[in-house]
């Protein structure tokens, strides 16, 4: 099966330059961006070793001297190509803020406390139907210099492969019926309303854990689809 | 069919999750260092910095880059021609430092059939993501000693007067000089892929 990439697909994404989002006024290229066929460097990808992922790499809860503080919550779904196929064997990675707000990255200032038996970063690789699962701790939202009082919903950042270079993608996750979803700019940035809501995620109760966490279900859709569709067979 | 899901920026704060680099509690996935011991070809280091449309640094980019060994061949089965015969994975990643600073270590890429079947010039794909980056840009990184440039089908895409910012520079013997700028007159060639 040979797969392609077709450019309109694209259209699903944020504008380069969102000016609500105001760190985009210098950063978004401005010149028109040039049209080009795909060739083998676009449509292959890198392709990783058993050295990449360590058992326990998904869970974030685990990897410290002790439980991080915050709610447990497993957060799943399968990663699909725009034919709905599952991506199997595909590097998923996350990276998120504790349970209060803070990242333990060494720029960030907010004055929540870090936790430390939490790091916030974790990777998988999808399974031969392309499902992925991770244990973790529900975010926190946390304030954001971009306006007065701007405050990021709750989210994790996700970094996906998928078939080539061109499916790449980084995104974040978002929980279901935040409040502060109608004043972030960010996710707001995805001005195609149907397109936006894919990045929320479902609460999933068959999942979820009896006495033990709360379950989201988050499906990745990238882009690649069948070069030969076979609807009509 | 499911629409893709949207990308969104990958923010200030990647660097313990993707570019930990024994700052953080965490391994990296990936590293700005190409190279296998059995790898063969000309070994090279791509370094440059990256700049907003004030001309300023930016410190918090994520640059990753994809290519062919020097035999021109992916380490994707997907490449139908033949594996490379090393371990090398052709697929890196590069925080920037406070001075906007990135490099790569890694080989000279062969040449690849394009879309005609025609042989492109040497080259690698390179994705550019930052915060105040809605989704990453694609980019070309060709290189100025390649006189198959003057006829690769995608550079001749781009507007003549704007192809020298997709050339690296030989700065010193298997250095080149690559800066990106995302605005402003010498804006990089990014691509519609």
């Amino acid at each position: 099966m040979t797969l392609i990439y077709p450019v309109e697909s694209n259209a699903a994404h944020a504008p380069r330059l969102s000016p609500g989002y105001k760190s985009t006024i210098k950063r978004a290229p401005q010149k028109q961006r040039i049209l080009m066929p795909h060739t083998l460097s676009e449509t292959t990808g890198p392709v990783y070793g058993h050295e990449t992922v360590r058992p326990g790499d998904h869970d974030l809860t685990t990897m410290h001297a002790g439980e991080p503080l915050g709610e447990r919550i497993i957060v799943h779904g399968t990663v699909m190509d725009e034919d709905g196929r599952g991506v199997p064997n595909t590097l998923v990675e996350l990276w998120q803020a504790n349970a209060c707000g803070r990242y333990v990255h060494v720029w960030d200032q907010h004055p929540a406390p870090l936790d430390p038996n939490f790091t916030g970063a974790g990777r998988t690789v999808t399974d031969a139907a392309g499902n992925y699962k991770f244990v973790t701790i529900k975010p926190g939202a946390y304030p954001w210099g971009n306006h007065h009082n701007a405050w990021r919903p709750a989210h994790i950042h996700f970094s996906v492969f998928g078939h080539s270079f061109v499916s790449r993608l980084v995104t974040q996750m978002y929980f279901p019926n935040d409040p502060l979803f109608p004043f972030d700019p960010i996710f707001n940035s995805v001005t195609d309303e149907k397109a936006r809501l894919r990045m929320v995620s479902d609460f999933d109760l068959d999942v979820t854990e009896p006495g033990w966490a709360l379950a989201y279900r988050f499906n990745i859709v990238l882009r690649g689809r069948n070069a030969t569709p076979t609807e009509n067979h | 069919m499911p629409g893709i899901t949207p990308s969104q920026t990958v923010g200030p704060f990647y660097a313990y999750g993707l570019t930990p680099n024994g700052e953080y509690a965490w391994n990296d996935a990936f590293t700005n260092n190409l190279l296998t011991p059995d790898v063969t070809g000309d070994k090279i280091r791509i370094e440059g910095v990256i700049y907003d449309g004030d001309g300023k640094v930016v410190p918090d980019a994520v640059l990753e880059i994809w290519q062919a060994d020097a035999q021109g061949r992916f380490a994707d089965p997907q490449d139908t021609r033949g594996l490379p015969n090393s371990s090398f994975r052709g697929f890196g990643r590069s925080g920037t430092t406070d001075a906007g600073e990135y490099s790569f270590d890694t080989v000279k890429p062969g040449a690849v059939p394009g879309h005609d079947g025609k042989p492109q010039a040497p080259h690698i794909v390179m994705a550019v993501f930052g915060r105040g980056m809605t989704m990453q840009s694609m980019t070309r990184i060709y290189f100025e000693d390649e006189a198959a440039n003057a006829s690769d089908a995608v550079m001749n895409l781009v507007p003549a007067d704007r192809r020298a910012t997709i050339i690296a520079k030989k700065t010193a013997p298997g250095v080149y000089r690559f800066d990106i700028h995302l605005q402003g007159d010498n804006e990089t060639v990014f691509f519609d892929v």
